[in-house]
C-alpha cells in the first residue's frame, strides 16, 4: 500500500493541547515538515516562547529549550554562538515577539543572527485569555480593549515584517497565512526556505504566520479563517518583504 | 614560582574565566566593571570565543541562558542596576538547573544610585534575587588574586552542582591593581549529557526548561534542588579566620570591608584589645558554623558592611542571638575607615565593662 | 616597611601612570603592592587620584586615609589632602600650578615647578614624571632599582618612543634642587 501522507518525523507523538480551530497545529506541522525535508532533526535546536506555544518543547523531537517571555531570540543567539553548526529556530507569538521581546527581536535581526524565527500573529494574547496584543487591529474587542482597540489611547498595531525589512541585517522576511490550502502551501514553502537559508549560512530569516484564534476572537473555526481574509490580511498584507539574496541576484 | 603580573580586579576575572575554559561572554556597558567587558572584547576574537555586546542586560543574561543550555562555560558581568535587570534570566537559569557565572561589581544603590563601591546587593545575591525558591553560589573576593581564583572556583562549583554562581565584588576590588598569578588555573571539563547539542538521531531529545504546570512535579523539582543545596552547604563553605583564636570581639566582613576590618584588627591588637575577623569567602553558603562556634568565645560581633545591615541578619541567624551583633557601616559608595571600626569596637568594650 | 603614597591631580596629568610605575617597580622588587585609582564619569580634566601601598608584609586595606607621601599636582588636591598626611610625612607639589605654599610645618615639603620643567624639555605631558623623579631621589624606600623594567611594562607598545623621554623627565626632576 502506498503511503500518501505521514506525520512528520520531527513532530512528537504527543497530543497537542491547542484549542479546536487553532492554527498552531498546522504551523507546528509545517515547521516539522521543513526540518524533515532538510533532514536536520538531529542537528536542530528549537526555542519555545511564553504564550500558547509554551509547551512546543514537548511537540518537537529535536532538542528544545524554553525561553523567558520575549527572550527567545536572545537565547537562540546564545545557542547559535555556542554551536554555530547547529540549526536554531524560535517559535514565538505576537505578545512574545512584538511586545515584551521587541528589543530582542530587532537586535537579533539587525545583527543578522543566522537563526530562523517563526512568528505566529493571531492578534491576541491567547494563553492568558484574550487580551489586547501589539498586533490587535484598530477597533478589535479583547478582554483589555472591551470597547474595541482605541488607537488614540492604545496606539496602532505593529507591522513587524514591514519594520524589520527596513534593517540591513536580515536575510529574509516574509508574511504568510494558514487559513486556506493555498496559503498553507505557500507558508510551507516560506518556512522551509527560512530554514534552508540558515543551513546555507545566509542569516536571519523571519516568517510571520497570520494565524487564527477562534476561542479568543469569539468566532467559530470557519468564521475565524474568514476573519483572517476579511480583517487581518488587509492590515497585514502577505508577501516577501525582504530577500537579500534575491535582491542581490536582481542587482547583478 | 609562578610569575606575577599586575592586573585590575576586573581584568583578573576576565583572564581567569578564559583560562577556566569560558569562551562565551555577553554583557552591556556599565561602570565600574567595564574593564572586564573590554578585556573580553579584546581576547575572545583571538581565541575563537564569543564576545557580544547585547542590546540590554536582559538580552545578555538570556544569551547566557542559551549557551548554558548547550553545556558550555559562559558568563556575563555587570554592576548593581544591571544585575537587577538580569534577575529574571538568573531565575530561569536556576530553575533549569544550569551552570553559569554572573559577575556583580557592586555600586551604590538603590535606583541608579552611584558608581562608587558598595555591598548593598547582599540580600539580592544571597537570598535568590529573582522569583522563586533558589540560591546562587555566591563568592566574595577580597583581593585581585581572589578575583581570579574564585572565578575559576565558581565555574567548577557551578558545573559540579548544576547551578548558577555569582562573584559578588565591588567597585574597589574591581578597579584596584595587585600582583596576581594565574598559572594555577586549569580547565577541568565536566560531562553534560543533559545539554541541548542536537540529538544526532542517537538519543531522545533533551529539553532545557523551568516550566512544570503540574504542581506535584514542580514541588518535586524544588525539593530535589534543595537537597542539592544542602550538599553545597555541607561541602562548600569557605571563610578566612584572622586572629579569632582568643578574640573577644569578632568582626565579620567580606570583600573590601574585610580588608579595612583587618587593618582595624591589627591596630586594636596593638592596643591590647582582642579583636578578630571572620571573613566569609562564600556568602552563600554562609559560614554559619564558624560564626556559631565563635559565639561561645566572643563577647560580641560587629558586622562591617558597605550596606545598611544586610549580612548582619545572617550573622544573627548563625549565632542564634547568643551574643550581641552590632553594625558598622558606610553606604552610598563610602567605605568605613579603620578608625570607625576601632571606635565601634571600643564603644562595645566600654558598654560591656 | 609599609609606605602609603597618594598621587592626586587632574585627569590627564598621568596620575594613574605614575602610580602604576611605582606599583610595577614594587612587584619586580618582590614586595607587596596595591594600586587603587579613583574612578568617575570624567576622563579628562576632572580630579583623579591613585593610592599606592608598598609593603614588605601583606597589605590590609588598599584605601589610604593617612598617606606617608602626598604628590599634589593641582591646588584642589593639595587643599583636599594636605591635612591627611601623616606627621613626619612628605608633600610634593607642582609649584607651577599650585601658587600657595604648604601650610603644614610637621612634614617635609618639596616644591617642584614640574609643569614648567616639562614644558622646557618639550614634553608638557610629563610633569608627572618630573615629580616621580624627584620622589625617587628623596625617598630611600623607593630606589631606582628595577625602574627601567617597570617603565617598559607601563609604557604601551605603541608609545615605546616615549620611553627615553620619560626617563629624561625623571632625571630632570631628580636633579632639581628645591
Amino acid at each position: 500500500m502506498a503511503i500518501v501522507y505521514e506525520k512528520p518525523h520531527a513532530l512528537s507523538d504527543l497530543e497537542l493541547h491547542y484549542c479546536p480551530g487553532c492554527t498552531h497545529g498546522i504551523i507546528h506541522k509545517l515547521v516539522a515538515q521543513a526540518i524533515d525535508a532538510l533532514d536536520i532533526e538531529g542537528i536542530t535546536i528549537g526555542v519555545a516562547p511564553v504564550g500558547c506555544a509554551v509547551m512546543a518543547y514537548d511537540y518537537f523531537n529535536c532538542d528544545m529549550a524554553e525561553a523567558a517571555h520575549g527572550r527567545a531570540p536572545a537565547m537562540a543567539t546564545g545557542i547559535k554562538r555556542s554551536l554555530p553548526d547547529r540549526i536554531v529556530f524560535t517559535y514565538q507569538g505576537d505578545g512574545d515577539l512584538a511586545s515584551i521581546g521587541m528589543a530582542e527581536t530587532v537586535h537579533a535581526a539587525t545583527r543578522g543572527e543566522n537563526i530562523t524565527v517563526i512568528f505566529v500573529n493571531n492578534a491576541i494574547y491567547g494563553m492568558t485569555g484574550g487580551q489586547m496584543a501589539p498586533t490587535s487591529l484598530p477597533g478589535q474587542v479583547t478582554q483589555t480593549s472591551p470597547y474595541g482597540r482605541d488607537v488614540k489611547t492604545a496606539g496602532y498595531p505593529v507591522r513587524v515584517c514591514e519594520m524589520l525589512a527596513t534593517l540591513d541585517g536580515p536575510e529574509y522576511i516574509e508574511r504568510v497565512a494558514v487559513n486556506s490550502v493555498k496559503n498553507i502551501n505557500n507558508a510551507k514553502r516560506a518556512i522551509e526556505k527560512a530554514f534552508r537559508n540558515q543551513v546555507e549560512g545566509k542569516g536571519f530569516s523571519l516568517i510571520e504566520v497570520v494565524s487564527a484564534c477562534p476561542t479568543n476572537w469569539g468566532l467559530s473555526p470557519q468564521e475565524a479563517l474568514k476573519w483572517i481574509d476579511d480583517k487581518m490580511i488587509p492590515y497585514y498584507p502577505l508577501g516577501v518583504y525582504k530577500d537579500r539574496t534575491a535582491a542581490a541576484a536582481k542587482e547583478a | 614560582m609562578a610569575e606575577k603580573v599586575l592586573m585590575k580586579g576586573n581584568e583578573a576575572i576576565a583572564e581567569a574565566a578564559i583560562r577556566s575554559g569560558c569562551r562565551h561572554y555577553f554583557g552591556y556597558p556599565i561602570t565600574p566593571q567595564t574593564e572586564l567587558a573590554a578585556y573580553m572584547a579584546k581576547m575572545m576574537p583571538k581565541i575563537g570565543g564569543t564576545f557580544l555586546q547585547a542590546e540590554s542586560e536582559i538580552a545578555a543574561i538570556n544569551m547566557v541562558y542559551g549557551v548554558a543550555g548547550t553545556g558550555k562555560r559562559v558568563m556575563t558581568s555587570s554592576s548593581s542596576p544591571g544585575v537587577s535587570l538580569k534577575q529574571e534570566g538568573i531565575s530561569y537559569i536556576a530553575g533549569s538547573d544550569l551552570p553559569a557565572l554572573i559577575i556583580n561589581v557592586q555600586r551604590g544603590g538603590p535606583g541608579l544610585g552611584g558608581i562608587q563601591p558598595s555591598q548593598s546587593d547582599y540580600f539580592q545575591a544571597t537570598k535568590g534575587g529573582g522569583h522563586g525558591d533558589y540560591h546562587l553560589i555566591v563568592l566574595a573576593p577580597a583581593s585581585v588574586q581572589e578575583m581570579a581564583d574564585l572565578t575559576a572556583l565558581a565555574f567548577d562549583l557551578a558545573d559540579k552542582y548544576r547551578m548558577p554562581a555569582m562573584i559578588l565584588a565591588d567597585g574597589t576590588i574591581g578597579q584596584m591593581m595587585e600582583p596576581v598569578t594565574l598559572e594555577n588555573i586549569e580547565y577541568k571539563p565536566v560531562e553534560k549529557p543533559w545539554a541541548i547539542t542536537g540529538t544526532e538521531g542517537k538519543r531522545k531529545h533533551n529539553i532545557i526548561n523551568s516550566l512544570y504546570l503540574n504542581p506535584e512535579m514542580l514541588e518535586k523539582k524544588n525539593l530535589e534542588r534543595f537537597e542539592r543545596y544542602k550538599t553545597v552547604e555541607e561541602n562548600e563553605v569557605r571563610f578566612e579566620s584572622f586572629m579569632m583564636d582568643d578574640a573577644e570581639i569578632g568582626l565579620v566582613a567580606y570583600g573590601i570591608a574585610a580588608r579595612v576590618a583587618k587593618n582595624a584588627v591589627t591596630a586594636l591588637r596593638a592596643e591590647g584589645i582582642k579583636a578578630g575577623l571572620i571573613r566569609p569567602v562564600t556568602l552563600w553558603p554562609f559560614p554559619k558554623k564558624a560564626v556559631l562556634e565563635a559565639s561561645d568565645k566572643v563577647k560580641a560581633f560587629v558586622s562591617v558592611e558597605l550596606s545598611m545591615g544586610q549580612m548582619i541578619e545572617d550573622i544573627k541567624l548563625a549565632e542564634n542571638s547568643k551574643k550581641p551583633v552590632v553594625l558598622c557601616s558606610r553606604v552610598g559608595g563610602m567605605i568605613p575607615t579603620p578608625e570607625q571600626i576601632i571606635e565601634t569596637v571600643k564603644n562595645l568594650e566600654g558598654g560591656m565593662d | 616597611m609599609t609606605l602609603e603614597i597618594l598621587f592626586a591631580g587632574f585627569g590627564g596629568q598621568g596620575i594613574l601612570f605614575s602610580g602604576k610605575l611605582l606599583a610595577y617597580k614594587a612587584l619586580l622588587e618582590d614586595r607587596q603592592v596595591s594600586w587603587l585609582p579613583s574612578y568617575g564619569p570624567e576622563m579628562r580634566g576632572g580630579t583623579a587620584n591613585c593610592s599606592v601601598t608598598i609593603s614588605d608584609t601583606p597589605i590590609g586595606s588598599p584605601i589610604i586615609t593617612k598617606p606617608d607621601i602626598l604628590i599634589a599636582m593641582n591646588l584642589p588636591s593639595l587643599d583636599k589632602y594636605e591635612d591627611a598626611v601623616k606627621p613626619g610625612g612628605k608633600i610634593f607639589i607642582d609649584s607651577t600650578l599650585i601658587t600657595r605654599h604648604v601650610k603644614r610645618t610637621d612634614v617635609e615639603v618639596y616644591e617642584i615647578p614640574a609643569t614648567m620643567l616639562a614644558n622646557e624639555m618639550g614634553a608638557p605631558t610629563l610633569a608627572n614624571m618630573v615629580m616621580t623623579g624627584k620622589l625617587m631621589s628623596v625617598v630611600p624606600e623607593i630606589s631606582r632599582d628595577f625602574l627601567e623594567d617597570a617603565l617598559h611594562k607601563c609604557v604601551s607598545a605603541r608609545h615605546q618612543n616615549l620611553y627615553d623621554l620619560n626617563l629624561k623627565a625623571m632625571d630632570i626632576g631628580a636633579a632639581y634642587e628645591c
